[in-house]
């Protein structure tokens, strides 16, 4: 990299990375506690993973394997980018595969597969604050966290059941870490909520804008907030992934036409496309006559 | 009545500066007893409520409360998470402007379910229960519940607003002029159900208020003020009947006969 001599390794200085890298171990001494840092304007806007970026940035070594994702994709801008900008200030290693890479920065999805102690996931979050649009005035938010005064965070959840009839919440779904803080798990969909629970990888939390850092750190309890008599669900879907059969997993919906016609597939691609590489077909790959994953039999796959 | 008073007032003061808030207040207060703070606009009597209340902290002086444990604690001692827990459950406060009182931005179920949940109630279907009768207690309909109080007329927002109070069971409830920016006929309807409640609950409460014939209809004593200094104290009837000090005498003639 002797074209880019001029830069600190990891685009951050050291100094800059030593201030991130000390919110991240308070951070993670209290998980949960959202940890006030001096964000860095980045060389992207934000609300694009400021924060994320600056946790990367502070994090990588040289030996690092990045993988970047984006809606569970690794082939979108957002993910593209920030892939790009690691290679080119880092010079680390890049990959799509979950479970090659060491340090994972995600927006708005946990992989499907499960990670293990030696790997890092690094969220993008655009509101830190899950108390932010019952009170706004984050003195009062601040004094809520320490005194633990957290009944504001259940009229939130009973105003969902009292309008839809269920708790009808699906991202950014409040839980407790540890027994202890509300957290906000950023716009993850609540389907991977229970993936942060006793997690083996450690998970850091960035928010650029709004300049706070949290985390939780591996094997920590994180639960769902609910009623006793509206327990905590995740997402079910009617059918398995179309391309790979895959149940159990996150489904996007894609549009195919305008005449109502759509697919689901999986929104976690590597997930996918691992799958098909060990020969699991859905339905709309399948040739007919051919066993389909996930289905009874394989006259509903020709539907 | 027992014989222990349930608040102990002594001797607060509050300074704005060099400017007086209020001045060497002393009183107690005992269990069901109504207590009206009267007064002119900038008499001294919101800060009074404030400081004893504990969102203001008075320049002088000691408030103490006698807990549910048969203790007293002094309230500016008390730690701030026990002094906050003390506010949402064993007193209630209730403002000129429901709006201040209220979260207009969630229905009126979830208003009067907040105590319940931030002491850790957790099935929705109880809430909702408490909150369908407490709605009713205060003469709102139940098909109401899922309304904002945006929705709300005011009368039915300051009825909502004192529900919100009441549903933990308070044993002392701070009004601060309940039945300000309310219309006469409305005003009527409400004194009539705090009056009920009062009553029925054996809640104590501090009143303040400009307009003695709320003083007189809820209170059982009174505290005139003047220029932040209590002038004259006494029971409701006896002041308002009886006034000594000049400036209470001519407080109470000029009260409009119709």
């Amino acid at each position: 990299m002797t074209e880019l001599a001029t830069y600190n390794f990891a685009y951050l200085d050291e100094q800059t990375k030593r201030m991130i890298r000390r919110a991240i171990l308070k951070a993670i001494a209290i998980p949960g506690y959202q940890v006030p840092f001096a964000s860095r304007e980045m060389p992207m806007p934000y609300g694009w993973g400021t924060g994320g970026v600056q946790l990367t940035a502070a994090i990588i070594g040289p030996q690092d394997v990045l993988k970047v994702i984006d809606q569970g994709a690794d082939d979108t801008t957002n993910a593209v980018s920030i892939r790009a900008f690691f290679q080119k200030v880092a010079n680390v290693a890049v990959t799509t595969r979950t479970d090659e890479a060491t340090i994972i920065q995600t927006r708005h999805r946990i992989p499907e597969a499960k990670l293990g102690p030696n790997q890092v996931l690094v969220y993008q979050v655009p509101i830190p604050e899950p108390l932010r649009y019952l009170e706004p005035r984050e003195t009062e938010t601040r004094k809520m966290h320490a005194l633990e005064e957290y009944g504001l965070m259940h009229v939130k959840l009973y105003e969902d059941i009292a309008r839809n009839g269920r708790i009808a919440t699906t991202y950014a779904y409040p839980v407790k870490v540890a027994g202890r803080y509300v957290m906000d798990p950023s716009p993850t969909p609540k389907f991977d909520n229970p993936k942060m629970h006793l997690s083996d990888a450690l998970q850091l939390f960035g928010a650029g804008r709004e300049k706070r850092i949290y985390a939780v750190p591996p094997y920590t309890e994180v639960v769902s907030l609910d009623f006793e008599d509206h327990p905590f669900e995740v997402q079910r879907f009617d059918k398995p992934c179309a391309l790979c059969g895959a149940e159990q997993v996150y489904l996007d919906e894609v549009i195919l036409d305008d005449k109502g016609g759509r697919m689901f597939v999986c929104s976690d691609t590597d997930f996918c496309e691992d799958r098909r590489a060990h020969g699991h077909v859905g339905a709309m790959l399948a040739p007919n006559g051919l066993a389909v994953d996930g289905l009874p039999d394989s006259k509903e796959a020709a539907e | 009545m027992s014989d222990t008073p349930l608040l102990k007032v002594k001797d607060i003061s509050k300074f704005y500066g060099s400017r007086i808030g209020c001045r060497d207040v002393s009183f107690d207060l005992w269990p069901g007893e109504v207590l009206a703070i009267v007064g002119e606009s900038g008499s001294g009597k919101t800060t009074l409520l404030n400081c004893i209340s504990t969102r203001l902290l008075p320049t002088t002086g000691s408030v103490e409360y006698h807990m549910r444990d048969e203790t007293y604690r002094d309230l500016f001692r008390m730690s701030e998470a026990e002094r906050r827990f003390l506010m949402r459950t064993d007193w209630g406060f209730v403002h000129q402007n429901p709006a201040d009182g209220l979260r207009m931005t969630v229905s009126a179920g979830a208003n009067v379910g907040e105590r319940l949940m931030a002491i850790g109630n957790r099935h929705y279907g109880n809430i909702r229960n408490t909150a369908i009768d407490w709605l009713e207690r205060v003469e709102i309909d139940a098909d109401r519940i899922d309304d904002q109080p945006r929705a709300f007329s005011g009368g039915m927002r300051q009825r909502l607003q004192i529900a919100r109070n009441l549903v933990t069971g308070p044993r002392l409830v701070f009004m601060d002029e309940p039945t300000g920016g309310l219309d006469v006929s409305v005003q009527a309807r409400l004194l009539d159900l705090v009056r009920g409640l009062v009553n029925d609950l054996g809640l104590s409460a501090i009143i303040v208020t400009h307009d003695l014939a709320v003083a007189r209809l809820l209170s059982h004593r009174m505290m005139v003020m003047k220029d932040g200094y209590v002038i004259e104290q006494g029971l409701t009837d006896r002041v308002l009947d009886d006034p000594r000090e000049p400036y209470t005498q001519l407080l109470v003639s000029s009260i409009l006969q119709v």
